[in-house]
């Protein structure tokens, strides 16, 4: 955790100026030097981020299919998009995911982190174990080991059989296959309990001995200090999370079929988008498709940070 | 390092109470430690089990191994043999790594320890980017790449690492350069160094531990990636493993069940192998990604 505790708030600089090139001239060759190591980056962010969004604005609002030029007609991509029915599925789709997968994941995340803070023989073990998944739930492979897993008969089946519930396989049901795709998501849940952890460790421990003192018990403990304490890693795991849960693809590509079913059952926005742009060469309702969505996360994104006064506890800052 | 701090410290009270609560920690970690397993068990039982098995029989490991999945991959995936994905995707892994590390790092170097008009304000642009859903970079990033004839090639699935666009990996190093104590490099400068000096014999070896992070996320990333391949790949001998494995299940996954399932082991390898000699790295890395 070496990385951690020195983490500095800012950019570094204020201590002093650059030694050695003081004056006008010292600064101008400060500044190339900048620009000349950033140089990778700026290219970067030019060609492949700003110039590409501009871009895909522009094809928002046209008619494109890579093979003629792109033709201006205005807001119709959108009125279309707004009135498809598979758009809207999509987002149903989407939404649903979004809203089942993420909590879930954090609630394992955070229970699995707390329980791993006490500290006890086995420890980095089993930390090492619990993100395994987090590394290679996104292959192909592990697609293909939820898919079976997850059809007629095997062990999932069973297993709900067992307990009286005959629904077959998920893969294959329209009602239950989206629900293996958020399982796949939570099976995940390594990434953020590390990061739990993380928090949970820079709790200063006085508190616990003072609640301990004052007679808190565990319960209360974990609602009046680690709770808040941990406010700041919570924010940032519902924010990550829940932006990539957004753009889940892979997942839904390799587990369901290739067509995001069956029913379109599985059919995530970001696969509707691919189908859109790639498979019908609708590159200008795709584009408008994308927009769409990043203002979607955006107004998420701008809650979320908007939410944080309420319940985000942050020591420097706040008091 | 890991013996840093635990949140519930124990007090006299709390060690009694400790001893009872041992056997319940321990249960519950087996538990969790089952269920995020058995898909990993499952996945190497079932490659040494006969194809019809492979989904019917509940048994996690084969009563007698066979190895015909293992040698069915020889006769290859639609005439292309296994070990062009496997080259294919190393190809990609490695050239990602060295794009990621070299032009993150200079980047990094800028933002950590060069003072320069706008730094700030692209340090936020750069941010920035973390949040962008890269989807809206798929389309016009197709088209660029089409326009320039480059489909079909390594050189989408690489350029942007080669021009620094993995944001995290410049903010994760970034973050461990600012920590390095500032009197080393700028003795190197009162010394006479150029910044290029600094920061190739000062501050990159210092940075060991992040660089090393940063590569084996990108490898594991990059040897993952499937929408990249899906959308810039079109010849087979080209596919990655990614692409080689839907392929395979599309052409004939129902015929060599048995193959597809040991394939997917294989290429599973890779990841696991890095992840255990260097999970300190990365869990590590993970963990300050969430505290700024």
């Amino acid at each position: 955790m070496t990385l951690v505790k020195e983490a500095p708030a800012r950019p570094a600089g204020n201590r002093r100026p650059a030694a050695p090139a003081a004056g006008r001239r010292g600064r101008r060759r400060e500044n190339l030097a900048g620009y000349l190591f950033m140089s990778p980056w700026i290219a970067g962010f030019l060609l492949l981020t700003a110039g590409p969004m501009i871009a895909s604005l522009y094809y928002a609002f046209t008619s494109y299919n890579l093979f003629t030029p792109p033709k201006w007609v205005g807001l119709d991509n959108f009125t279309t998009m707004f009135q498809d029915p598979r758009w809207q599925k999509s987002v149903e789709v989407t939404l649903k995911y979004v809203v089942v997968a993420t909590p879930l994941k954090l609630l394992l995340a955070l229970g699995v982190a707390l329980l791993l803070a006490q500290r006890r023989r086995g420890q980095g073990l089993y930390r090492a174990a619990f993100y395994m998944p987090s590394l290679i739930g996104a292959s192909v492979s592990v697609g293909f080991v939820w898919r079976a897993l997850f059809s007629d008969d095997a062990i999932v089946d069973r297993g709900q059989k067992i307990l009286g519930v005959d629904v077959g396989g998920w893969i294959g049901n329209p009602d239950y296959v989206l629900y293996a795709l958020v399982a796949l998501s939570i099976w995940q849940f390594g990434a953020p309990m590390v990061i739990f952890l993380a928090g949970l460790k820079q709790v200063p421990r006085e508190l616990y001995e003072a609640a301990e003192v004052v007679g808190a018990g565990p319960v209360r403990r974990f609602w009046n200090i680690t709770l808040p304490m941990i406010s700041p890693v919570l924010f940032f795991n519902v924010l990550l999370e829940s932006i990539h849960a957004f753009q889940v693809f892979g997942s839904a590509y390799v587990v369901s079929d290739t067509r995001c079913g069956p029913a379109d059952a599985t059919l995530v926005y970001t696969c509707y988008l691919y189908q859109k742009g790639f498979k019908e060469a609708q590159m200008g309702f795709a584009s408008a498709m994308a927009w769409t969505l990043v203002v979607a996360v955006g107004l998420v994104t701008a809650v979320l940070f908007r939410s944080q006064k309420k319940w985000v506890h942050y020591e420097e800052a706040g008091k | 390092m890991t013996t840093a701090t635990s949140p519930a410290p124990p007090s006299t009270l709390t060690r009694r109470r400790r001893r009872g609560g041992s056997l319940v920690w321990h249960v519950g970690a087996l538990l969790v430690l089952a269920v995020v397993l058995y898909p990993v068990v499952w996945v190497v039982g079932a490659s040494f089990k006969p194809s019809k098995d492979i989904i019917a029989s509940l048994d996690l490991l084969p009563t007698e191994p066979v190895w015909a999945n293992f040698s069915g991959l020889a006769d290859g995936i639609s005439g292309i043999p296994v070990s062009s994905f496997f080259v294919n995707s190393l190809m990609y892994a490695v050239l990602a790594v060295v794009g990621v590390v070299v032009s993150s790092s200079l980047t990094a170097y800028a933002f950590a320890k060069i003072r320069f008009a706008g730094r700030n304000l692209l340090f936020t642009l750069m941010i920035g980017t973390l949040l962008l859903p890269y989807h809206v970079l798929l389309i016009p990033q197709y088209v660029l790449f089409r326009n320039l004839e480059l489909i079909d090639t390594l050189v989408p699935l690489v350029a942007g690492k080669f021009l620094a666009t993995e944001a995290f990996f410049v903010f994760l190093m970034v973050q461990f350069m600012r920590g390095l104590p500032r009197e080393l490099d700028e003795a190197a400068r009162l010394d006479g160094c150029g910044h290029l000096r600094t920061y190739w014999s000062v501050v990159l070896p210092l940075t060991r531990p992040a660089l090393i992070t940063s590569a084996i996320f990108t490898f594991i990333n990059a040897w993952n990636d499937f929408m990249g391949p899906l959308i810039y790949l079109n010849t087979p001998s080209k596919y990655t493993v990614s692409l080689g494995l839907m392929m395979f299940r599309d052409q004939e996954g129902i015929s060599n069940y048995g193959s597809m399932i040991a394939m997917s082991l294989v290429a599973l390898v890779p990841v696991v192998a890095f992840f255990m000699a260097f999970q300190r790295y990365l869990i590590d890395g993970m963990a300050t990604s969430g505290l700024k």
